[in-house]
């Protein structure tokens, strides 16, 4: 195959984590290419619902340094908010508002317990069914949509390449190694690759004949129309995710996801379901002061999952200039801080600011093949999944 | 087998009720297909929207209404009287056996697909004013009608700027047109049988405005008007509406020269309380996108439309589509019977489908130059539009640019500009500046990819307001083609996402849920371990749901 120009660091896949990786990488002055085979950020990283707390992680710390910075080391907006408040309808609610809370004061962050009068000034909208809440010190949300688009810009601000419309379908291996990436658009040499591809993460493993225990699912999202903005928009609570928009939407999700399978590199639909109803139901339910408030759209996204739940960023051993990063479903809040992991694994061999041990690969060495099988991971009515969209005949 | 319980997996919500066939819109087409489903033997559900609330009137939804509804759209027993009295096959179409229910939307279509596998079987997302519900078929016939395309000009987000549909649809079904002296825009047999239509209802036609430099319609038609009294202005666009605050008062007019450009000291002001922009129609085809049916542009047809065979059939062997939103011309303008056609053809063919109806040869109508066609359209050979009409609505955008700037509105609802739509520019509110971004445009965009209308969209939130982009898609589309210098139908569909009607949350969320959905509800999967602090390795986290308490290992 024709050698198209290749790059000392070729990323697979220009979602979040890819995007983020690249520009640390570029502006760190090394020559990075990012391979996406549709429009950057037009999976899950641009579909979801724009939380940035996730202080339990190794990367937390650094998540929650970076946002804050992340307009102007960018160059372009994110709409970074800070602070979260965990609204709770029960008792049980409140225990995980609170536990949420707990793990961010071990961290070292403030929060407070609010009583329901005290829930109400900060959020005007919420009910007399809400029994109290969480104001959180730190945590926040930002807009995927803009954040991706502003890590490919700042990417290419710093030198770096992307290609989209570009699907990878095949690694070339070399004398132990992978020196060249193939796609539809000619064969890019690589001295370091970074697969970052999301749900097809795990058939770019397997192509190295690296097993990684990846299971996709479908979720899906409600936007309701603007309403006046809140001191705060990123709340949270009764089964939801999600926050007030700069615009004023309020835009959530939760509930019930599906296990699907990605046969191939292509883009998978990520079409809604009546799920909408019952997102809508649950969110009148957290805020019935907006209950009134019109849907205008629903959207849904695909993610993948490891079997327990958190991200693989790892260095393979054989081929050994490989980095595989799946962040199992919880990656765009955590990608300024797991961007900027990745490009240290790839310049000086390891994350200079965390520990990442916990997210090696090898701790599924034993994991079964029929692994999904066995956790009830799987599409559970095969007796559609061979029916063409809708048709019966 | 173990089951997850987080998942989809056995919870997915099951309709209320199963039709045969459900047919969407009681339009010529629509009713025409129920009608004959149902002598075919088979039990039919006719929904229709109308009488629309005036609350969706109000938000252009589903048509460009402009808020020119009387105060009496809002009595809604009246108009649920006058959509029946002036509709008389709705009559026939109830005689014939066929279930119509009127005032109900149809805001979802859910289907079972590559990632969808839970579904009891194909659905529609069904709403009137108070709830929403499920309904599950063997067939569904869309009839959704068309839609105005819009452009906008300096004064368009005032009260009175509408579109002709909108306008026909008040002055017929309705019978509530609060206006009284109308300019309408466009002289093809849209603008010309909206004139007549508003003339013979008693609204003065102030003026009838066209682009290029000759009328465009039913010859006869223009004769007719113009003996009436009504002005055309060929050569001619709009430069502004003026009116006080939020209500339109007049027009300006400005002559155009073979560039398109406006001839100085040509301006005309004329009086008036409404703009009806008559520039065309586009099918509505969102229903039929989210059933997954192909799709394909054919501009003489108003854009993208279904792909049909001769029974029309879609490429999803259970959805049969029929009328305007199949793809519209002025033939189907001037004679209803085509789009009647249609419905029977669609109707008898998805009972046939059904192993329902006598098994007698369908007639191989089809939908293009095939068709028979009768009266004024026959004369006039319209099959379809002659040529393509986006080149047309291309030529009105840019003298509306020429006379009105890039400086003008292109989505009301969020406020974006014709200039920060090229430029790509964050919204307004965000108050952003930066080098960088200044740098950044449509141009930079288009090094990295062709243009692509919901990549613009996210960026500068274009069509992401109430209206669900029915005043501004096709105009964004336009415009980016031009400013891309690129063909309209290599940009691709821009999506449809559910729900196609704005509804509020307390009348779509359902009433009826399953008690495992509230049950085993949890924000995101219930992986224990996902959310476990990395510190205290073995910690886990489960969320509380209405049966289980929080589950923290370590107790």
């Amino acid at each position: 195959m024709e050698q198209a120009k290749g790059a000392a660091v070729v990323i697979i896949g220009g979602g979040v984590t890819g995007l983020s990786a690249g520009w640390w990488l570029a502006r760190s002055g090394v020559d990075v290419l990012v391979l996406e085979k549709s429009i950057v950020g037009w999976e899950a990283s641009g579909r979801n619902g724009g939380g940035a707390t996730h202080v339990y992680s190794p990367f937390g710390l650094e998540e929650q340094r970076l946002w804050p910075q992340m307009d102007e080391l960018l160059g372009y907006p994110t709409e970074h908010q800070p602070y979260r408040i965990g609204v709770a309808l029960s008792e049980a609610q409140l225990a995980l508002a609170r536990r949420w809370a707990e793990i961010g004061e071990t961290r070292g962050f403030k929060w407070e317990l609010l009583d329901r009068q005290q829930l109400k000034e900060l959020v005007p909208i919420v009910g007399d069914n809400a029994i109290g809440g969480t104001y959180l010190h730190f945590g926040g949300h930002a807009n995927p949509q803009r954040t991706v688009q502003a890590y490919a810009w700042a990417l290419q601000d710093h030198g770096g390449r992307i290609l989209q419309h570009t699907t990878v379908t095949g690694l070339t291996m070399r004398g132990g190694r992978v020196t060249a990436v193939e796609t539809t658009q000619g064969a890019f040499g690589a001295d370091t690759v970074v697969i970052a591809a999301g749900p097809q993460t795990g058939l770019f493993a397997d192509m190295l004949g690296v097993s990684l225990p990846l299971a996709p699912a479908r979720v899906e999202m409600i936007a309701t129309e603007p309403l006046p903005l809140m001191r705060h928009g990123g709340v949270g609570g009764n089964g939801l995710y999600g926050r007030q928009t700069l615009r004023g939407n309020l835009v959530y999700g939760g509930g019930p996801h599906e296990w699907i399978n990605v046969p191939d590199m292509a883009s998978p639909d990520h079409p809604n379901t009546p799920l909408v109803r019952n997102l809508a139901r649950r969110l009148a339910e957290l805020l019935p002061g907006a209950a009134h408030l019109r849907v205008i759209r629903a959207w849904g996204g695909i993610v993948e999952n490891t079997p327990d739940g958190l991200p693989v960023i790892d260095r393979l051993s054989s081929p050994d200039n490989v980095i595989l990063a799946t962040m199992s479903s919880v990656g765009f809040g955590l990608s300024p801080a797991a961007g900027k992991g990745i490009s240290e694994l790839v310049m000086h061999g390891r994350c200079l600011f965390a520990d990442l041990s916990a997210l090696a690969l090898s701790r599924f060495a034993d994991t079964p093949p029929d692994w999904r099988e066995r956790a009830g991971w799987i599409p559970t009515n095969a007796s559609v999944a061979e029916t063409a969209a809708g048709g019966s005949l | 087998m173990t089951v997850d319980k987080r998942s989809i997996a056995d919870k997915a919500p099951r309709p209320e009720r199963h039709v045969a066939v459900v047919v969407v819109g009681a339009g010529a087409a629509g009713v025409a297909a129920a009608i004959e489903a149902a002598r075919a033997g088979v039990e039919v559900l006719l929904i229709d929207e109308n009488p629309v609330d005036n609350d969706m009137m109000a938000m252009d939804v589903p048509l460009y209404f402009g808020q020119r509804m009387q105060p009496s759209v809002r009595n809604r027993a009246l108009m649920m009287e006058r959509v029946v009295e002036t509709n008389p096959a709705l009559a026939e179409a109830h005689e014939a056996g066929v279930d119509v229910q009127l005032g109900t939307y149809v805001w979802g279509a859910f289907v079972n697909g590559p990632t969808v596998r839970e579904l009891p079987g194909p659905m529609l997302g069904l709403a009137d004013d108070r709830r929403s519900w499920l309904v599950g078929y063997d067939r569904l016939i869309v009839a959704a009608g068309a839609r105005d395309v819009a452009i906008g000009f300096p004064g368009w987000e005032r009260a009175g700027a509408m579109g002709a549909n909108g306008a026909v649809s008040l002055l017929t079904r309705y019978r509530a047109l609060g206006s009284q002296r109308m300019v309408i825009v466009g002289s093809g047999d849209l603008g010309l049988r909206t004139a007549a239509l508003a003339l013979e209802s008693g609204v003065a036609v102030a003026g009838i405005v066209e682009v290029t430099n000759a009328v465009r319609g039913d010859e006869e038609i223009a004769r007719s008007l113009a003996s009436r009294g009504v002005p055309f202005y060929t050569a001619h666009t709009i430069r502004e509406a003026r009116g006080r605050v939020g209500e339109i008062e007049s027009v300006v007019l400005v002559q155009i020269d073979g560039n398109l450009k406006p001839v100085p000291g040509s301006e005309r002001e004329i009086a008036c309380d409404t703009v009806c922009l008559a520039l065309g129609l586009a099918p509505n085809v969102e229903i039929l996108h989210l059933v997954g049916a192909h799709l394909v542009f054919d501009s003489g047809l108003g854009g993208w439309i279904p792909e049909l065979n001769d029974q029309m059939q879609t490429s999803v062997p259970a959805v049969f589509a029929a009328g305007d939103c199949t793809g519209v011309h002025d033939g189907m303008l001037a004679d209803p019977e085509i789009a009647r056609k249609q419905g029977r053809l669609a109707g008898l063919a998805a009972a046939q489908s059904l192993g329902l109806a006598p098994n007698i040869p369908l007639p191989r109508w089809g939908r293009g130059p095939q068709f028979e066609l009768s009266g004024a359209a026959a004369r006039r050979g319209l099959s379809r539009s002659e040529g393509a009409v986006h080149t047309h609505w291309q030529t009105w955008l840019q003298s509306l640019i020429n006379a009105g700037g890039l400086d003008v509105n292109i989505c009301q609802c969020e406020e974006v500009t014709r200039r920060e739509l090229v430029d790509v520019k964050p919204p307004r509110y965000l108050k952003w500046e930066s080098p960088q971004m200044e740098a950044r445009s449509l141009d930079t965009m288009l090094r990295d990819g062709p243009v692509n209308q919901d990549q613009i969209k996210r960026l500068t939130r274009a069509g992401m307001g109430p209206c669900q982009s029915r005043r501004c898609r096709e105009q964004v589309g336009l415009l980016l083609a031009q400013a891309a210098g690129t063909s309209i139908d290599r940009i691709p569909l821009p999506s449809f996402r559910p729900p196609i009607r704005p509804l509020p949350m307390n009348v779509l969320w359902p009433a009826d849920e399953p008690a495992a959905m509230r049950e085993d509800w949890v924000s995101w999967f219930g992986i224990p371990t996902q959310f476990s602090p990395h510190w205290e390795a073995g910690m886990a986290i489960a969320e509380p749901t209405a049966q289980t308490r929080l589950i923290l290992s370590d107790e």
